[in-house]
């Protein structure tokens, strides 16, 4: 049934503590809502990368309603996410705060939108960092290890060899 | 080394954009230190240059080739590699939780309609 192509997703860095997430779905916009609140939806998704399982989904979802989420990935390793529900205007909007387990004193501000037009429901989520590093720090999270990097410097730098021709004599390392 | 420490190593070397520009330039084909000086798009001098490809070399980003007057620098590809595929792997680990919802709204717009609430519009 997965009839989406991919490339639908867009990340970008609007600021320096910011990351911007949209993606069009094909279902009316009172659906998505519900996967993106219930917490019987959400473990079908959040936790649905190879060999990931997701072993904690605990969600009260009104304002002031708290949730934790903990990811387990092929190595044994666990993420755990946990948070608080700001706002909620069903079903278009929410507003909710994300702390990764390793930083706590980070929380970053995840502001989800969805808009529907002629069936279709355009999703925005926007998250923001209090810092520069913190954000840095979040696109690590979920992944095998949280070094925190400087995207826009990856960015840059993928941008820069994606214009040079792969077929130049760059020197091929046996090295990983 | 472990792949965060290497990580760690390829971000700090890359973290300067005269060293951003000197993987870029390189990636296009080995280079003298004399050719990147002419090629570089600042005024540059030959100290502050060679301070910048030593960086890159301990981090393993480049090799420098043996010939005693020109000794070219190349690119390493598998670090740098690994550095770019890391931003992949978000933007991966997203898609795949999208197509999730995907599959998963299919099947309650399936469930909806058997139910006789069609959301067709």
């Amino acid at each position: 049934m997965a009839k989406a192509p991919s490339g639908k997703l867009s990340i970008t860095l609007p600021r320096d503590t910011e990351i911007l997430m949209t993606r069009v779905f094909d279902a009316p916009r009172q659906l998505v809502f519900d996967v993106m609140s219930k917490p019987e939806f959400i473990r079908r998704w959040w936790g649905c990368m190879d060999g990931f399982t997701m072993p904690v989904c605990d969600v009260d979802f009104r304002i002031g309603g708290k949730y934790r989420f903990v990811g387990r990935g092929p190595d044994g390793n666990e993420f755990g996410f946990s948070g608080e529900y700001k706002e909620i205007v069903a079903p278009s909007k929410i507003v909710n705060t994300e702390i990764f387990d390793p930083v706590p004193d980070s929380p970053a501000i995840c502001s989800m939108t969805l808009e529907e037009r002629d069936g279709k429901t355009y999703y925005a989520n926007l998250i923001k960092h209090d810092s520069k590093e913190a954000r840095d720090g979040h696109v690590g999270s979920g992944m095998e290890y949280g070094a925190g990097l400087g995207l826009d410097m990856i960015d840059e730098l993928a941008q820069g060899l994606a214009r040079v021709p792969a077929s130049s004599g760059t020197h091929a390392s046996a090295r990983t | 080394m472990l792949a965060a420490e290497r990580l760690d190593q390829t971000f700090a070397a890359l973290s300067d954009p005269t060293r951003r520009a000197i993987v870029v330039r390189l990636a296009k084909g080995e280079a003298s230190v004399n050719e990147l000086l002419e090629e570089a798009p600042v005024p540059m001098t030959q100290p502050a240059i060679s301070k910048h490809l030593k960086v890159l070399e301990r981090a393993g980003l480049i090799t420098r080739g043996r010939e005693a007057q020109r000794r070219p620098c190349r690119l390493e590809v598998a670090p740098l590699k690994e550095a770019t595929d890391w931003l992949e792997r978000y933007r991966e680990m997203w898609e795949r939780r999208f197509q999730a919802i995907d599959d998963l709204l299919e099947e309650l717009k399936d469930k909806e309609s058997r139910h006789g609430k069609s959301t067709k519009r």
